[in-house]
């Protein structure tokens, strides 16, 4: 199968052929259907599609009683809706129990550029990850998306799974193979290594070319298991560089950056930069890249928080 | 009994609001068409005649309040607050930018004239109530009116606040249903049926006026029937046409959000435009 560049259709053309695989995947979805394109499940599979009204919550907690019946429910909604209107029923109803619930939340970040602050998600990661657990997954184009949908299956407990709006530049390396708790080198160096997740993984990689136009050799990682992170493979990609830089399209509080730095922790590592939102809401813009330009999530703004880095630890008493 | 020249210059305005709504999506640009209009004269009669509310001094303490539960159709509140002067006309063609106040969803802190953060829905009737409870604290003369979706019913936090709202006997407090049968992906009664609406809230204490929402009489009538209403709050349920005055986009649930071709806009001021000959 030809993956699709639109996160949010390799997303559906993954549910249907998961749909296809196993009799027990059950979809629930609450009027967003054909945003988050469950509606491609829906065509084929109007028997096992659970169309809940604009309700999260009850859609929430109706999948768990789902899963306790044997099913593997999918649910959908905007990532906003998904985890923040429902978060108890996932925390109480799915998370306490472990169900093998899938959320996925889709026009997550500031992929839904237009609609502003009630609907971009700026902390949905920091959420699901604060949830005893729950793995937390991010994919960073449709190729990978559709990988990580076939692992989604067998994998135990709940899942969470971050789908950005837009299309993405197809970058995931084809043949690699995908485990759910791996990162993926995209970019070997040996200055600074750059960690990112979703739409950040992108632009990370053109942060390095940057860079390397300046002579500095930045690697590239992938991580799009936010949780369980692989705190081993992080503190091995962050040995012997002299920066690293953590990229992700959210809150600098409690997403990406702070799960490196919790696995960092226990070792000694170079200094570490963030490049997230600052702790505030999205804004309505007139296109994607506008609204990413105007948080500083764009490639010059990876590289430069690169090179402040290695500039900060040559000096004597530069810390992170 | 309203006057026909307060019935004329009502249904003139919910025609200006339309014309302005048409403006801020112009072509190309994505924008809730279908449930902005199907509210058109509702907005109309809310800020251009029910409501206490000086535009002169729209931070007025005893100002009635507009809240858009369904906050995704605030382009019709820019409108009517575009055509009161609270918001600037330049702002229109600004609308979802960076460069202009006017966001996706109704937001306070950006946009003179927005009374409350809505737009993740269910959560406008709730807003409501604890506004009409402190109003009514403070003896105050502002009425609160909260405009819901038809699709938006499905949310459980609006029964919550049904419930409330009955129990702490809030007549300072009117709800509008806009039942345009239509929701984000197709009609309400293949997506997610809710039979009984006007049974349901009656058996949840309110008071219960059905109109037609494009009939601004009508609308005037259950406005004054609310506002005389005492020891519970009233929801008037306006049955209107989702995409109203765009023959296009009339029932249709692609325009629930969508933007329009070069075409369809040219269409859509046409249709306007005669629209305003027959009110001449
Ligand atoms: C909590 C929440 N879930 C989902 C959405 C996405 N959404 C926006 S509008 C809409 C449909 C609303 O339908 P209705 O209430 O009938 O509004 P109208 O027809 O007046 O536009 C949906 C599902 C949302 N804004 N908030
Ligand atoms: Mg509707």
């Amino acid at each position: 199968m030809t993956p699709h560049p639109n996160m949010r259709e390799a997303y559906g053309l993954a549910l249907l052929e998961l749909g296809r695989k196993n009799r027990d995947v059950v979809a629930l979805e609450a009027d967003l259907g054909k945003s988050t394109r469950s509606v491609l499940f829906q065509e084929v599979f109007p028997e096992r599609y659970f169309q809940m009204g604009i309700a999260e919550q009850n859609m929430a907690a109706t999948a768990a009683g789902l899963a306790l019946a044997g099913k593997i429910p999918f649910i959908h909604s905007f990532a906003v809706f998904a985890t923040g209107r429902a978060y108890d029923q996932l925390r109480n109803s799915i998370c306490i129990p472990g169900l093998k619930v899938r959320i996925c939340g889709s026009s997550s970040g500031l992929s839904d550029f237009g609609d502003g602050k009630t609907h971009q998600s700026v902390e949905d990661i920091t959420l699901m990850r604060a949830l005893p657990g729950m793995t937390v997954l991010a994919p960073m184009d449709g190729l990978e998306t559709a990988k990580m949908m076939e692992r989604l299956i067998d994998w135990p407990g709940p899942a969470y799974v971050r789908i950005n709006r837009s299309d993405l530049p197809l970058l995931y390396p084809a043949s690699e193979p995908y485990h759910i708790g791996k990162i993926t080198c995209l970019r070997k160096g040996s200055d600074a290594v750059l960690l990112a997740t979703g739409v950040m993984v992108g632009r990370s990689l053109e942060a390095a070319q940057i860079l390397a136009e300046r002579g500095i050799a930045a690697g590239v990682y992938n991580i799009s298991t936010v949780k369980p992170l692989d705190a081993e493979a992080v503190i091995q990609a962050a040995a012997g560089v002299r920066a690293i830089v953590v990229a992700e399209e959210h809150n600098r509080i409690g997403g990406l950056g702070s799960a490196v730095l919790e696995a960092l922790r226990a070792t000694p590592h170079p200094p570490v930069e963030l490049v997230g939102i600052e702790d505030c809401f999205g804004l309505s813009a007139a296109c994607y890249d506008e609204i990413l330009n105007h948080f500083g999530l764009t490639a010059q703004a990876v590289a430069a928080a690169a090179m402040r880095t290695l500039d900060g630890s040559s000096r004597p008493k530069g810390h992170s | 009994m309203t006057d026909t020249a307060t019935v004329k210059k009502l249904e003139r305005m919910a025609l200006q609001l339309r014309f302005d709504l048409i403006e801020m999506i112009g072509v190309g640009k994505v924008g809730h068409l279908g449930g902005s209009s199907s509210m058109a004269e509702i907005a109309a009669c809310l800020y251009f005649h029910a409501m206490r509310y000086n535009p002169q001094n729209p931070k007025d303490p005893d100002r009635d309040r507009f809240l858009l539960s369904k906050g995704h159709c605030v382009l019709i509140q820019y409108a009517a607050l575009t055509e009161l002067g609270v918001i600037p006309r330049a702002e229109l063609k600004k609308v979802k930018t960076l460069e202009g106040c006017l966001q996706g969803h109704p937001d306070m802190d950006r946009t003179p004239g927005i009374e409350a953060v809505t737009g993740s829905l269910g959560m406008g009737l709730s807003i409501g109530l604890g506004m009409a409870l402190g109003f009514r604290l403070d003896r105050r003369p502002s009425r609160v009116y909260v405009v819901m979706g038809d699709g938006e019913l499905s949310e459980g936090q609006i029964w919550e606040a049904a419930m409330a709202a009955a129990a702490f006997k809030l007549d300072n407090l009117t709800a509008f249903v806009d039942l345009n049968r239509v929701q984000a992906t197709g009609p309400t009664r293949e997506i997610f049926d809710i039979p009984q609406i006007e049974r349901k809230w009656a058996a949840f204490g309110w008071e219960v006026v059905s109109v037609n929402g494009h009939d601004v009489g009508q609308i005037l009538q259950a406005l004054a029937k609310a506002k005389e209403t005492r020891g519970r709050p009233t929801v008037i349920v306006a049955e209107t046409v989702k995409g109203k005055g765009f023959s296009f986009a009339e029932n249709n649930a692609v325009f629930h959000n969508s933007s329009l071709t070069a075409e369809q806009h040219r269409q859509a001021l046409c249709e306007l435009e005669a629209r305003r000959a027959e009110l001449k």
